[in-house]
């Protein structure tokens, strides 16, 4: 706990317009003679790194947690149809990498039914225990009896840290099980550390802008934080895994839940941009709706698809679910070619992770060239109708 | 019907940017708006008010008055601030023990209403724990309410690879999803009538009035840096001539292109 403290006696009137000013939430306001700091601050603590003499955070000592108490690093393993969710692999395998620095073990949560299959991937995929409800009334996600689970989870085996995958389930438990406990909550982080201690350090992109922040919760446990499908590396499979199944009971009540699931249809198989191996991405460097073909033609001929940045779908150019970024979809290809794109840090985000990013962008300052593995200065009116006469003609010798 | 409709101002801008020497953060110009995605929750509420009241909710500074205010002029009834110093710093479980707060002593509601998430904070998580603290259900990203009756509320709900139709009772919150309707524009008429007022409450205005369950003293996380992103490391760029042709070759080289041998 801390609080922002102003000084606001020694200063001119002057300096607290020039403090004033340099808010970016516009937080610190006159009231009088002195200066307050309303709810609109975010503790990003500019103020006081620039007036250091006018303004200080005061650190107020708190009881926190006894923290040895809490043990192990936790995922929340998704149900689908098809076994676990594979973000919930993907955790697992960042679950052990977490655990080993506090040499500590990994466990999966696994609420749901049937859930035999989903147990032992958990397992070959570096759990050290999965506990499993498993029960009919589980069969389809109802948000209130997979919180039951999960409180009981908590409350018995006590981990120190809880990973979510942030699929629609993921986000809507998440903050559930957060809010019971009066803990932490973290969402989209991109990038997980371990400290000696169990304190869990999450880094996201955060204020919508250009800015990472890294955040801890170290009064409260568990730690509790959503990531992104394709964010992390599942681990190879052990095909003879030791770690061991643990049923549990429901929980009194779990049964009774408010929700009534009346149905579940499936969703028709959709483009899915998260899928694709190579990806053109268009942004507002394509000039006209109609040029997005030749784009759509390169993205062929590698046999990849066409996404895009959000005033792409803003402008009606292209179907919402081939947008890239944090209001659109995270993808990880192997190849995946920018073009026109600046590169917010929205965009970044839903993208960095990719193997080979190579940007088109007639501005050298760009953004996205300081995320380019290739950051080719140039008119993609140029470049891109080059590419597509090679390999129009190169590709007719192979085919 | 009673309705709730959770709002938030948001800035009307991604330009945040950190100075990558200081790491401190650069933004001029602060231009405000309402959340875009709270427009969505706010057209279903009027859709929905039948001869009730809609009722919009912020916490923020005493300027999201503009937001409530635009609310206002799309036809809410009425709008509260939750508004204190103490609230400052707030992550996302203080703000949701303050709108709880709030809710708790407007009271009198049927159905709690909020977009899925916001622009600058993004994290989709204030709806449903803001439920939990209130202890009711909550669904996520709804797609349509298809029936109200009978205390209850029927909602098809956005799960990725599937849609789930859920029976909730009231009173529930539900965050809607994004373009599930077509938001009114403010009217200029309500604009010139002055209609709908807009209150404050603080924290004296709280049962609950514990400081450490508000702002930062009831955050559990603590950001403790922001940095400008890292950036990869082996990078190569390329001007001049002949573009597209060597990163045809480029592409050749790594297996992307089936080229001629």
């Amino acid at each position: 706990m801390a609080h922002i403290a102003i000084d606001a006696d020694k200063m001119t009137l002057a300096e607290k317009d020039a403090l004033i000013r340099i808010c970016p939430f516009s937080a610190i306001r006159h009231e009088g003679d002195t200066l307050t700091i309303n709810a609109g601050c975010k503790m990003c603590r500019l103020c006081v790194k620039k007036y250091p003499q006018f303004v200080q955070l005061v650190e107020e000592s708190v009881q926190g947690v006894d923290k040895s108490l809490w043990q192990g690093v936790a995922v929340y393993a998704q149900l689908t149809e098809r076994g676990v969710h594979p973000v919930t692999t993907e955790l697992l395998g960042k679950a052990k990498e977490l655990a080993d620095v506090i040499r500590q073990p990994v466990y999966a949560v696994l609420p749901g039914h049937p859930t035999d299959a989903a147990a032992r991937e958990c397992l070959r995929y570096g759990a050290d225990r999965v506990y499993v409800y498993d029960d009919t009334c589980l069969q389809n996600f109802a948000v209130d009896r997979y919180t039951a689970c999960l409180e009981d989870f908590i409350t018995r085996v006590k981990p120190c840290a809880l990973l979510f995958g942030a699929t629609s389930p993921g986000r809507s438990l998440a903050p559930r099980v957060a809010a019971r406990f009066r803990t932490g909550l973290t969402a989209d982080c991109t990038k997980l550390e371990m400290r000696e201690n169990t304190d869990l350090v999450q880094i996201r992109p955060a204020f919508g802008g250009n800015i990472m922040a890294q955040i801890v919760t170290t009064r409260t446990r568990p730690q509790l934080c959503t990531v992104r499908y394709k964010i992390f590396t599942a681990q190879t499979p052990d095909d003879h895994p030791k770690g061991v199944i643990v049923p549990m009971a429901l929980p009194d009540g779990a049964r009774a839940g408010d929700i009534e699931v009346l149905h579940v249809e499936r969703k028709p198989r959709e483009v899915d941009i998260a899928e694709a191996e190579v990806i053109v991405a268009a942004g507002r460097g394509v000039k006209n709706q109609r040029d997005l073909a030749m784009l759509e033609e390169l993205a062929e001929a590698l046999g990849g698809m066409l996404a895009g940045t959000r005033p792409m779908i803003e402008a009606g150019w292209l179907d919402p679910r081939r947008q890239i970024g944090l209001s659109g979809r995270t993808v990880r290809p192997k190849l995946i070619i920018t073009c026109g794109v600046s590169g917010s840090v929205q965009f970044a985000a839903g993208m960095r992770a990719s193997d080979t990013i190579i940007a088109i962008n007639t501005d050298p300052n760009a953004s996205i060239m300081s995320l380019a593995h290739v950051g080719i200065v140039g008119d993609l009116y140029e470049i891109v109708p080059a590419l597509l006469k090679k390999i129009r003609e190169g590709g007719g010798l192979d085919v | 019907m009673n309705i709730l409709v959770f709002i938030k101002q948001v800035p009307d801008t991604t330009s945040v940017e950190v100075d990558p020497v200081t790491g401190v953060l650069k933004r001029d110009g602060v231009a405000s708006k309402l959340n875009p995605y709270d427009l969505f929750a706010l057209e279903q509420a009027l859709t929905l008010r039948g001869d009730g009241n809609v009722h919009v909710l912020t916490m923020g500074p005493p300027q999201a008055e503009q937001a409530v205010r635009e609310a206002i002029y799309m036809g809410a009834d009425g709008g509260t601030i939750l508004s204190d110093r103490k609230f400052a710093g707030a992550d996302v479980l203080a703000t949701s023990m303050t709108l709880a707060a709030g809710v708790r002593r407007l009271g009198g509601y049927d159905l709690i209403l909020c977009g899925k998430q916001t622009t600058d904070g993004d994290t989709a998580q204030v709806g449903p724990e803001t439920a939990e603290h209130l202890g009711i259900p909550h669904a996520a990203n709804v797609l349509e309410i298809t029936d109200l009756s009978d205390g209850h509320v029927t909602v098809r709900v956005n799960m990725d690879e599937s849609i789930e139709m859920l029976r909730l009772p009231l009173p529930c919150l539900l965050t809607m999803d994004k373009d599930v309707n077509t938001p009114r524009l403010p009217s200029y008429k309500r604009k010139l009538a002055g209609t709908g007022t807009v209150d404050i409450l603080s924290l004296k205005d709280f049962d609950d009035r514990d400081e450490t369950r508000y702002g930062l003293s009831g955050s559990p996380t603590q950001v403790e840096r922001v940095f400008p992103p890292e950036n990869h490391t082996e990078q190569v760029v390329w001007d001049g001539e002949h573009l597209g042709e060597r990163l045809y070759d480029y592409l050749k080289e790594r297996k992307f292109v089936r080229g001629g041998v």
